[in-house]
């Protein structure tokens, strides 16, 4: 009995196996196929990228010469060397680095007060404050540089890294971000501290913030490159090259050395290799925060 | 003693310890709201003030009422094209950005292997900055440059895209996807991911194709994402600044002069800080009726159910 009724299975069994095969088989030369084109498609579209390293590289001469050569004649990696030394990058990449750490640092501290008390403590005016932070989200920034300046201007700020730095740190939509973050925390974990005599402070710092370390890795991290690549408040804020931040430096480098493209491909590399480095390390960790909170992007 | 305060004790503690909170909420909000009074709310309210003044930074500024409004819609010779231009950069970018976004979400999401590696290749350019990517591809279009020698090898009887005014923003377009697309490309890509496997493979067993299950299943799921993702991109395309900056400054002509690049021009080469002003007010306005409208047009194509 066992054996009459195991021979139809296995054979139907085996039949539906070898029809999967074969399936597999076209199913699998669509895959290459699908990746094939993908591959055409990234490489069409990392080619910026490779003509910039590749003009960095090169004399001058060669950046326009007809016809378009894709490869330097000869490698000049010394170009970065020049470039750095020719306009003063390294004070650029300096001035970018504090700026950015500079806000970011302030914008996490700032935003994860505000957003303990917008989400555990009760005041009066909460919600209406909450109403008004939200409500700045669709504000322009270029509305807001024209009274940021005439105020950094009356104070003395004018070229300065408290001036750059101290009007882009308060960011309404960090409050925010967190503040949802925090509502989603159990109170039980802090009713408990909270019988202990713990200070709220405390209950912030040791169990608020280890909790929400995604969700303030995320703002950290947009926040470092949007003010890493920031242009319009330092182009208005800064009027030397000592306090220029990178993209402000690239287009002095740009008006100043109108030709000298082997050096200005030089510099923007030298400017994305932060941004890069980041994207590829924590591109797994961008790509599950992103819906966290829906989106971070912008300020 | 005890047995008559103890009644005034408890009502009061409600109270006392209310009060004590929201002192507590006050320390912790202070330096947030510190921040967005000096740098948020009063830029907000001085902001308007100046569009009704002739502040030019050289004279004590003096109250002209809505002259400054006045001037842009009826004696501004190029404010209709800065609008004009502003609403067409908007328009194409966000309905080429949000189409090419979702085409590639949904190509990577149907790969089998490797699709990190194909969203950090096209997420990159969103972490690196504008001016750097724009002075990149100025390389690439400049007069004797890339593009132009390709489109001479192919025979293609094109002008330089720099250079001619029906073109320009076609240049700008063009960068502004390649530096911005990655964004809602991973977007979109994580919020497919989120997708039951069951309602697709429920779909396959009843007949459903392909494109069947993409438009009847996957992109009603991540309507929501879609929705975020077009809103947030239309604030910030309606203030382009930093391609144009490098890449056209406005030119040639005044084909590519954009809102973001007029108060730019306006307000820090011109000085005119209360003209700039009103024209800030204007790009506000647009933000708002653009939300606003696409607030309204989600309810014919948004799905939400939880």
């Amino acid at each position: 009995m066992t054996a009459e009724t195991a021979s139809p299975a296995s054979s139907a069994k085996a039949g539906r196996k070898s029809r999967r095969r074969k399936r597999s088989a076209a199913s699998i030369g669509l895959d290459v196929l699908n990746h094939g084109l993908l591959c055409v498609v990234a490489l069409f579209f990392l080619f910026p990228f490779f003509w910039m390293v590749s003009n960095a590289v090169r004399g001058n001469a060669e950046v326009l010469a007809i016809p378009p050569r894709l490869f330097p004649n000869e490698w000049q990696w010394g170009n970065f060397v020049e470039a750095w030394l020719y306009l003063p990058f390294g004070q650029f990449f300096l001035n970018s680095a504090i700026v950015a750490g500079s806000v970011t640092a302030i914008t996490v501290v700032v935003s994860a007060l505000a957003a303990y008390a917008f989400a555990r403590l009760r005041f009066p005016g909460r919600e209406g404050i909450l109403v008004a932070y939200l409500g700045t989200l669709m504000i322009p920034q270029a509305m807001l540089v024209i009274p940021l300046f005439l105020i950094i201007s009356r104070v003395g700020w004018i070229n300065t890294y408290q001036g750059l730095i101290l009007p882009m740190a308060f960011s309404s939509f960090g409050a925010f971000l967190l503040r949802q973050f925090f509502l989603s925390i159990p109170k039980e974990l802090e009713e408990a501290a909270l019988i202990d005599g713990a200070s709220r402070l405390r209950i912030l710092v040791s169990i608020f913030v280890p909790m929400a370390m995604p969700a303030i890795g995320l703002l950290s991290l947009f926040t470092f490159i949007a003010q890493w690549n920031n242009f319009l408040w330092p182009l208005i804020v800064v009027n030397g090259m000592d306090k220029a931040t990178l993209p402000l430096g690239l287009t002095m480098f740009q008006t100043q050395q109108g030709t000298a493209w082997n050096y200005i491909m030089a510099g923007a590399t030298l400017s994305m290799i932060p941004g890069v480095i980041l994207a590829v390390i924590l591109q797994q960790f961008i790509y599950k925060g992103i819906t966290i909170g829906s989106g971070f992007g912008g300020r | 003693m005890s047995q008559t305060s103890e009644p005034l004790a408890t009502s009061r503690r409600p109270t006392s310890m209310a009060r004590r909170e929201a002192g507590t909420a006050i320390l912790f909000l202070l330096p947030s709201l510190i921040g967005f009074l000096a740098f948020m709310l009063f830029p907000i309210v001085a902001s308007l003030g100046l569009s009704f003044t002739n502040w030019s930074l050289l004279a004590p500024p003096s109250f002209v009422g809505l002259a400054n409004f006045q001037r842009l819609f009826t004696t501004d010779p190029i404010f209709f094209t800065i609008l004009g231009n502003t609403l067409f950069f908007t328009a194409e970018y966000l309905v080429l950005n949000i189409v090419i976004s979702i085409g590639l979400a949904v190509w990577i999401s149907s790969l089998k292997i490797g699709q990190r590696w194909f969203r950090v290749i096209f997420f990159m350019p969103t972490f690196t900055p504008t001016i750097a990517v724009s002075i990149v591809w100025l390389l690439i279009f400049t007069p004797g440059g890339l593009m132009d020698y390709v489109l001479d090898l192919l025979q293609v009887n094109f002008p330089n895209l720099l250079l001619d005014p029906n073109l320009a923003m076609q240049a700008v377009i063009v960068v502004t996807l390649w530096a911005s697309v990655g964004y809602n490309m991973i977007l979109f890509n994580a919020a497919l991911d989120l997708v039951p496997q069951s309602y697709l493979e429920a779909a396959k067993i009843d007949g459903a194709n392909a494109w069947q299950r993409f438009w009847y299943i996957r992109l009603p799921m991540i309507s929501p994402t879609i929705f975020f993702g077009t809103v947030m991109t239309a604030i910030t395309a309606l203030q382009v600044f930093d391609q144009i900056f490098v890449l056209t400054s406005g030119g040639p002509g005044s084909s590519t002069a954009t809102l973001g690049y007029a108060i730019y021009q306006n307000g820090f080469q011109n000085y005119q800080m209360g003209y700039a002003s009103s024209m800030a007010w204007v790009m506000f306005v647009l933000i708002m009726m653009l939300t606003g409208f696409q607030f309204w047009l989600q309810r014919k194509w948004v799905h939400y159910d939880s």
